[in-house]
Parts: C-alpha cells; sequence; structure tokens
C-alpha cells in the first residue's frame, strides 16, 4: 500500500506541475483582458487604478485602425483563396499519384514555415527589388499565401488519405467523369477540411507579421500597426483593446477549425 | 465537352498529374525558391561602403565582415537564447503532456488539446504583448515581487551580468520568458504525441519485471518519446533564431540575428550583409535537422 501512497503524491505533483504551465500559457491571455478596461492610460499599472469601458469607444473611433484592419482581412481573404487552390491541388496530386520527387514536393511545401520568418522575407524582398515590383496589396499576398500552402495541403491531405479511392472508383464505374466526381463526391468529403485548412490559413495570415515587415511597403496591416506599438508605445488604452480584439477575432476560426476537423477524429493542427 | 476531357486526361496520367502539381510548384518551386537562391546569391555580392551600392561582383568579403567580433557576438546571443528556450520548453513540457497522455481522461484529453492549440495559433504579436505588461516595472511581476517580499531578489537578479538588464522588461530574462511563452505548445504537442505512442505493454512488463516507477520512466519512457523531444526542439530552436520581434520590443541594443538582418537591409541598406546574415540560421537549422533526422524525429512530428 505504500506504493500505492507514493504515486498518488507523484499524481498530485504532476497534476499541480500541469496546472502551473496551463496557467503559464492563459494567464497571460487573461492579463490582456484585464488591461483593456484599465483607466491609466500612461502606463501599465497593477493593479488597475480603476476599470472602465471607454476606451472601446476611443478604439471605434480611429480610422487608422479601420484601414488597417481592412487591408489585414482583405490580404488574409486573398491569401488564403491563393493557398485554398494551390495546398488542393499539390494534395491531389501527392495523394493520387506517386512520381520522382513525391517527398520533395512536402518539403517545398513546409519550407516557408520551416526556415525562419526572416529568411523568407528578405528572400521575397530582394526578389520583389530585384524583379522591380511596387511594394503594394499583391506583394504582402504573396509573402502569406506562400506560407499559407502548407496549412491547406496538410488538411486536405489528411482528409483524401482517410476518403480513400474506392469511393471515386465506384463514381466513375458508374460513369461520371473526373469533373463530376470532383463536384459531388470529393468535394462534398473534403468540404470540411477545406474550410478548416482556410480558416487556419486566414488565423496564420491575419496575425502575421515578420514577412509583412519585408513585403508591405509604405502599407500598414493590423499587426505592423500593433507592432509599432509595442516598440514605441503612444495609444497603450487602444493597443490593449486591439489586443483584446484580435484574440478575440481570432480564436473564433481556431475554435472552429478544431471542431470541424476533430470531431471526425483527426487534429486540426498542421503546424 | 468537359466529359471528352476528363476521358482525355484519363488516358494521360502524366498530364493530368503535371496540371495538378503545375500551379503550386509554380509558386513555390519558381517563385520562393527563386527567391531564396536569389538571397544566396547576393550574400556573395558586397556593399561599396563609399557609394553605398552594392556590388555585383562574386566574393566572399561580406562573410568576412560576418566573421567580425560583433556580428559573432550576436550570432552567438541568438543561438545560447535558442538552446536556453529549448531546454526549459522541453522541461515545462514534459508534465503537461504527460499527464494529458496517462492521466486525463478523454474528454479532458480533448480540452486539454484544445487548450495548448488555442495559443499556439492565436496572435503571437498579442501574445508577446502581453509580456510588455507583465514585466513592466509598475507590472504585475513587479507587483507581486514586492507583496511576497522577494523585490529585493529581483533586484539582485536584474544586476546580474548576461541575464539582467535595466528593469525586468528591457532584459534577457524578459526576452527568455516571452520566448519560452510563446514557442512552448510547439514542444508540447510533439512530445504528447510521442507519449501517446509509447506502447502500454512496454510500461507495464517494466513494471511486471519488477522496476520502480521511476525507473520505467527514465529507462522506457523517456528513451521512447526523446525523438518527440527532438522534434519540439526543431522548432522552439528555429523559431528563436529566426524573430526580431521579442528582442526589439523587450531587449535593449544588444541585436539578435533577426534584429542585425533588419538593420542592414533597412536602414543601412547592405542587402549582401543581411543575406549572409540569414544563412547563419539557415546553416545551423541545417545542421540541427541533420542531427535530428538520426534520432527519428521526422516520424514524431
Amino acid at each position: 500500500m505504500r506504493s500505492d501512497g507514493k504515486r498518488r503524491r507523484a499524481s498530485v505533483g504532476l497534476a499541480l506541475a500541469s496546472g502551473a504551465v496551463l496557467l503559464f500559457l492563459h494567464g497571460p491571455i487573461g492579463i490582456i483582458l484585464l488591461y483593456a478596461f484599465t483607466t491609466d492610460d500612461s502606463s501599465y499599472t497593477f493593479p488597475p487604478p480603476g476599470l472602465t469601458t471607454r476606451w472601446f469607444g476611443v478604439a471605434w473611433q480611429r480610422a487608422d485602425l479601420w484601414q488597417a484592419l481592412e487591408l489585414s482581412v482583405r490580404v488574409a481573404g486573398m491569401a488564403t483563396l491563393v493557398a485554398l487552390a494551390l495546398g488542393t491541388l499539390a494534395a491531389a496530386a501527392v495523394w493520387r499519384s506517386r512520381f520522382f520527387g513525391r517527398d520533395a514536393v512536402s518539403f517545398l511545401l513546409v519550407l516557408p514555415i520551416a526556415l525562419p520568418g526572416i529568411v523568407t522575407g528578405i528572400a521575397l524582398r530582394s526578389a520583389i527589388g530585384l524583379a522591380e515590383i511596387p511594394f503594394s496589396f499583391w506583394t504582402i499576398v504573396i509573402g502569406h499565401a506562400t506560407f499559407c500552402v502548407v496549412v491547406v495541403y496538410n488538411n486536405a491531405l489528411t482528409r483524401f488519405r482517410r476518403t480513400g479511392s474506392s469511393l471515386l472508383e465506384a463514381s466513375m464505374d458508374l460513369g461520371a467523369n473526373s469533373f463530376q466526381t470532383f463536384r459531388y463526391v470529393l468535394l462534398p468529403n473534403l468540404a470540411s477540411a477545406l474550410l478548416a485548412g482556410g480558416m487556419l490559413a486566414f488565423a496564420l495570415s491575419f496575425d502575421e507579421v515578420i514577412v509583412t515587415t519585408f513585403t508591405a511597403g509604405q502599407q500598414e496591416t493590423l499587426p505592423l500597426w500593433i507592432f509599432s506599438q509595442l516598440t514605441r508605445p503612444r495609444d497603450r488604452p487602444v493597443t490593449n483593446v486591439v489586443a483584446v480584439f484580435v484574440i478575440a477575432v481570432t480564436f473564433v476560426p481556431i475554435f472552429l477549425a478544431h471542431r470541424l476537423t476533430r470531431s471526425k477524429g483527426d487534429t486540426g493542427s498542421s503546424a | 465537352m468537359l466529359a471528352q476531357f476528363s476521358t482525355y486526361l484519363y488516358r494521360r496520367p502524366r498530364l493530368a498529374l503535371a496540371l495538378l502539381l503545375g500551379p503550386p510548384l509554380l509558386w513555390l518551386g519558381v517563385a520562393y525558391l527563386g527567391a531564396l537562391a536569389a538571397l544566396l546569391v547576393q550574400s556573395f555580392f558586397s556593399l561599396d561602403h563609399f557609394t553605398g551600392q552594392v556590388v555585383h561582383r562574386l566574393t566572399l568579403a561580406t562573410y568576412g565582415d560576418l566573421f567580425t567580433r560583433a556580428n559573432l557576438d550576436i550570432v552567438l546571443r541568438t543561438a545560447g537564447m535558442a538552446a536556453a528556450v529549448t531546454l526549459a520548453a522541453a522541461v515545462l513540457a514534459f508534465p503537461l503532456a504527460y499527464y494529458m497522455t496517462f492521466r486525463a481522461t478523454p474528454r479532458a484529453r480533448g480540452w486539454l488539446y484544445l487548450a495548448i492549440v488555442l495559443p499556439l495559433w492565436s496572435s503571437y504579436l498579442v501574445r508577446v504583448y502581453a509580456w510588455k505588461l507583465l514585466l513592466s516595472k509598475e507590472g504585475i511581476l513587479s507587483w507581486l515581487a514586492a507583496h511576497t517580499g522577494t523585490g529585493g531578489l529581483l533586484e539582485h537578479w536584474l544586476a546580474l551580468p548576461l541575464v539582467g538588464g535595466p528593469s525586468l522588461s528591457i532584459s534577457t530574462t524578459g526576452i527568455f520568458l516571452a520566448f519560452l511563452y510563446v514557442w512552448l505548445p510547439y514542444m508540447i504537442l510533439p512530445i504528447q504525441a510521442a507519449l501517446e505512442r509509447v506502447p502500454r505493454s512496454l510500461l507495464e512488463a517494466s513494471g511486471d519485471l519488477g522496476a520502480p516507477p521511476r525507473a520505467t520512466f527514465l529507462h522506457v519512457t523517456l528513451p521512447l518519446v526523446f525523438p518527440g523531444v527532438v522534434a519540439g526542439s526543431i522548432f522552439t530552436f528555429s523559431l528563436t533564431l529566426g524573430d526580431f520581434i521579442v528582442p526589439s520590443v523587450l531587449g535593449n541594443s544588444s541585436y539578435f540575428i533577426g534584429q542585425a538582418v533588419l538593420a542592414h537591409q533597412g536602414t543601412s541598406g547592405n542587402i549582401p550583409l543581411a543575406a549572409a546574415f540569414t544563412v547563419v540560421p539557415m546553416t545551423i537549422m541545417g545542421l540541427y535537422l541533420l542531427l535530428a533526422r538520426k534520432t527519428g524525429a521526422f516520424d514524431a512530428l
């Protein structure tokens, strides 16, 4: 019985350690929530001297924020569309045929997120510079789509592999051509994986700052706006509100993507 | 029409494959790899310090500049930080991953999984910002230290060379904490996946053969999970090497590699040196991946 007691104590220690790590992972996010309501506008005093909701109103009025938000949403939307197209194509190719260099394709797709962000960023920047393309909305999209493809690819490939080929063969045997098979058999099977991959790609792009630093000329996405506030704080209360907003906006798609893929037994993460 | 085209493609699987693979390969293979190659070439150009123009002639001079004392310090500082963050992340990740795998009910495991994935995918920038709030002089950590009587201890710690700084929010310790915080989920997930794959029968066998839980853990579980730890370390190490956000938000004027790259390509316009700097993390990661492959870490990803 002695060893039982020991084991129980070990379990309690383990549970406490796990709890501490969870607190470490989530406590700081709670702090952000708290600071969005502080009345203090010139420092980060804890505990907050008072609570107010007025900064939400102040942030709402800021035109520069709306512009940054609009740019971020447009960039993330476009990058997600490109990633959906390219990622699905690549996944289909890798899934249905064996060919020379198949592993290299997977490797190539992972490369933009496996390499440090500055490498991807500066490589794209110097290429854009060499090609004398002016910096614009599209240069940001090119950067984002490059590292978003792999997210869609992973989600789509997992689903393809689980779908199996018998359904497709049945469809073809029954006289459907490849396009009909894609439209009526493959796509419905693939839809939730694509939705999940698309949402993760959107979240990834919406939040990206390192590559964007290199590929955005004068334009400011929301993360770039936040980053400028981090190094030179000018509007602390507004930044706090924006931080809460960004957390809320990214939590929703991640949570949904998790539900979509998890409920059928595979993981939503693919990083 | 469409049906004919479909049949045509069906008879020519190579063509169908090319059509599928073409667009993604064009994008990544040509645009992205091309950009990487262009970057590599630029690192062999040099900057004419008189005119401030890039000289388009192949030379190793820029790499020579890389090996000056100041630049080596930057590389060492960054690599040291990456190693420290990786070690600490492995230590913190283990108990949670272990609890998740062996103690939690399936339902709780699902929630824990979500609790780890949420921070992983949620805004990196905002999570760094949280540490600016936590670490600031009037912030919660200083407040806690003052109220638990450890304020003096904190002062002493900050006065130490290497780890200290003028305040927590401008210190190496602060950078370390923020890095640890943002990359920790990348370590937990592969370790958890590796633990999941440890055959339960092996653990039972070890117990049946008389090994106390400690011995089972050290001699059975740990070696089996090690590839997972290495897989996680690939992320924590690589992400720390290439980051310039955390050190520029919480650091002082001692640069990390990412900041050096940004400064050289931006303000001083020395693209060749910036390019040469990016070769450093790529080389380190290349070697690291070769070593990691030997441990079987890629199967654990």
